[in-house]
C-alpha cells in the first residue's frame, strides 16, 4: 500500500516536472517576442538551437565540451582522493587535526577560484590549471564530511570491537571506513557540482580551450546564444557527473533504507 | 556448576581525574568471584560505577588499583575470554544480520567456514535463521537485541558481561529476551555478570545478586537466590518468594528512603 502511494506520487510528480519543462521552453521560445525582449539580450530558444548546431559543425563545441569533461572528472577524482585521505588522516589523529586545523580553515574561507589566475601564471594556458582549481574547490567539502564521520563513529561500537580484540587497523577498516561512506557520498555529491565551478573559472581566467573559454569567446563577441549554449552544456557536464556519483552510490549504499536514497 | 573461578575482582579501585584535577573515585576497593556457570547480576543506584567494573572485566579501563582476573590470569587488556553486550545493540548498519553475528569471530580471524557455522547455528537456537540476509534496519528492536546476543555467544567466551542488555525494549519483548538470555546461557554453561536496574530482573535471571552502593561503589550485600529453575525466568516470576528478594534490594538500595518516594 505504501509502494502503491509512492508510484502514484512518483508518476504525479514526473507529470507535474515534464509540464513545467513544457512551459518554461514554450516560455523560452516565445516570452522574449512578445515582452519585447531584443535578442542580444534573450535569445529565443529556436536560434539558440540554431547557435548550438553552428557550434557544432564550426567552433569544435564537441572537442571544447570533451575538454572541459575531461578537465571535471579528473578535478573530481583527485580532490576527492585527496579529500578522503586527509579527511581519514585527520580524523584519526587528533593530534594533527589540531596542529593543522587553522590553515585548513583558512584555506577553506579563502576563495578558492580566486587562485584560478595565480594557477594560470604558474602553470600557463594548459589544462593543469583548471584541473588544480577544481581540485582545490573539491578537496573540501570531501574533507569535512570524512572527517565529521570519523569523529562521529560511536565510541561503543568501538570499544565493542576492541573488546573483540580488534587491531587499529580492523577497527579502521571494518567500522570507522563504512561508517564514513554515506556522509562521503553526500561530500562527492557536493564535490561533482563544484567541480564545474572550479573548470569553469579556470577556463575564463586563461586560455583557448573548454567551455568556459566558448563564454569568454560568446561574451566577447555579443554572441548572446553562444554564451546560453555554454551555459547548457555545463550544466549538462555538472548533471552528467552528478547522476554518476547517484549511481555509484546506490550501489556501495544499497543497504540503507530506500527512502534515505531517494530525493536530491 | 564446578568450583572453578571464572571471573573474579580483587581490591578494585578506579579513580578518573576529573575536571577539577583531582581524582575522583567510581569504584572502592571491590572484591568478588564469579564460578564456572554461575550469573550473578549487579545492582546499584545510578553512577555507582558497575559499567566501570564491567569495563575492567573486559579489559577496556585498567584500574587504579587491585585486579581483574578472568580464568586465572590478570586481564591486561582486551582478550578472547570474555565478551560484553550494552543496551545498545550496536549492529553495524551496512552488515546483514548473518555478517553481524559473525562479527567477533571475525575479528579474532577465525576461518570462515568455523564463523559460518556459530553464526548460522545461533541463530537457529534465537530463531532468526529466515533473517540471515536481513539489514538491521529491517528488524524490531527485540530482533536486533537477538542479534546481539548471538554476536557475542559467538566467540564462545567465557564470561559474558550484559550491561543493562534488555533496558531499551519494550516490556513484553524483554520477558522473551531475558528467557531467551536465560537459556542460551544454561544451555552453553555460560559464567555472565550482569548489570541492571531492574530488581526483578536481577533475582530471576541470577543465581547471586551483588548489590553496590552509592558513588564510590562498594559491594555493600550479597543475596544468595534460592530458587529453582534459573532457565526460566518467567516461571520464576511466580515465585512466592520473588517479592522478599525484591522487597530486601529495596531496602538495601534505600529506594523506600529516597527524596520523593512515598514514605
Amino acid at each position: 500500500m505504501k509502494a502503491a502511494a509512492n508510484s502514484s506520487l512518483a508518476r504525479r510528480g514526473t507529470a507535474v516536472s515534464v509540464a513545467l519543462l513544457l512551459a518554461f521552453l514554450a516560455a523560452w521560445q516565445w516570452g522574449p517576442g512578445v515582452l519585447g525582449i531584443p535578442i542580444f539580450i534573450i535569445p529565443p530558444l529556436s536560434s539558440v538551437f540554431e547557435e548550438f548546431l553552428r557550434m557544432l559543425a564550426v567552433s569544435g563545441l564537441a572537442t571544447h565540451t570533451g575538454i572541459t569533461a575531461a578537465e571535471v572528472i579528473a578535478g573530481f577524482l583527485l580532490g576527492s582522493l585527496l579529500g578522503a585521505f586527509f579527511g581519514y588522516v585527520l580524523g584519526m589523529s587528533p593530534t594533527a587535526e589540531f596542529a593543522l586545523s587553522p590553515y585548513i580553515l583558512a584555506l577553506q574561507i579563502a576563495p578558492k577560484v580566486a587562485f584560478a589566475p595565480l594557477f594560470i601564471l604558474w602553470m600557463g594556458f594548459t589544462v593543469y590549471p583548471k584541473i588544480l582549481v577544481a581540485v582545490l574547490i573539491v578537496f573540501f567539502p570531501v574533507m569535512v564530511n570524512v572527517l565529521t564521520a570519523i569523529r562521529t563513529v560511536d565510541p561503543d561500537m568501538i570499544n565493542l570491537a576492541r573488546a573483540f580484540t580488534a587491531t587499529r587497523a580492523q577497527i579502521f577498516w571494518k567500522i570507522e571506513f563504512p561508517a564514513s561512506l554515506p556522509p562521503l557520498f553526500a561530500g562527492l555529491r557536493i564535490a561533482s557540482t563544484l567541480a564545474v565551478v572550479g573548470v569553469v573559472v579556470g577556463e575564463l581566467v586563461g586560455g583557448n580551450l573548454g567551455l568556459g573559454y566558448l563564454l569568454a569567446f560568446g561574451e566577447g563577441q555579443a554572441n548572446t546564444a553562444m554564451v546560453f549554449v555554454a551555459i547548457v552544456m555545463l550544466t549538462v557536464v555538472g548533471g552528467i557527473a552528478y547522476l554518476a556519483v547517484i549511481l555509484v552510490e546506490q550501489r556501495v549504499l544499497h543497504y540503507l533504507p530506500r527512502r534515505a536514497l531517494r530525493g536530491v | 556448576m564446578s568450583g572453578v573461578v571464572r571471573l573474579e575482582y580483587r581490591n578494585v579501585t578506579m579513580r578518573f581525574m576529573a575536571t577539577s584535577g583531582k581524582g575522583l573515585a567510581a569504584v572502592a576497593e571491590v572484591s568478588f568471584a564469579v564460578r564456572d556457570g554461575e550469573v550473578v547480576a549487579l545492582i546499584g543506584p545510578s553512577g555507582c560505577g558497575k559499567s566501570t567494573l564491567l569495563n575492567i572485566g573486559s579489559g577496556l579501563y585498567t584500574p587504579s588499583e587491585g585486579e581483574a582476573l578472568v580464568d586465572g590470569e590478570r586481564v591486561q587488556g582486551p582478550n578472547r575470554h570474555v565478551a560484553f553486550m550494552l543496551q545498545k545493540d550496536l549492529l553495524l548498519p551496512w552488515r546483514t544480520v548473518l555478517e553481524n553475528v559473525m562479527f567477533g569471530v571475525e575479528i579474532q580471524r577465525l576461518p570462515l567456514p568455523e564463523r559460518r557455522r556459530r553464526a548460522l547455528g545461533l541463530l537457529e537456537n534465537f530463531n532468526l535463521a529466515e533473517f540471515a540476509g536481513h539489514y538491521p534496519h529491517q528488524l524490531s528492536g527485540g530482533m536486533r537485541q537477538r542479534v546481539a546476543l548471538a554476536r557475542t555467544l559467538a566467540v564462545d567466551p567465557s564470561v559474558l558481561l550484559l550491561d543493562e542488555p534488555f533496558s531499551a525494549v519494550d516490556a513484553q519483548t524483554r520477558m522473551v529476551l531475558q528467557r531467551e538470555l536465560a537459556q542460551s546461557l544454561k544451555r552453553a554453561g555460560k559464567t555472565a555478570l550482569l548489570i541492571t536496574h531492574d530488581l526483578l530482573e536481577a533475582v530471576t535471571l541470577s543465581d547471586r545478586v551483588l548489590v553496590m552502593s552509592r558513588r564510590p561503589g562498594r559491594i555493600i550485600d550479597e543475596i544468595r537466590v534460592e530458587l529453582p529453575q534459573r532457565d526460566d525466568p518467567i516461571a520464576r516470576r511466580e515465585a512466592p518468594r520473588v517479592n522478599d528478594y525484591v522487597a530486601r534490594l529495596m531496602d538495601r538500595l534505600d529506594i523506600s528512603h529516597s527524596a520523593g518516594a512515598p514514605a
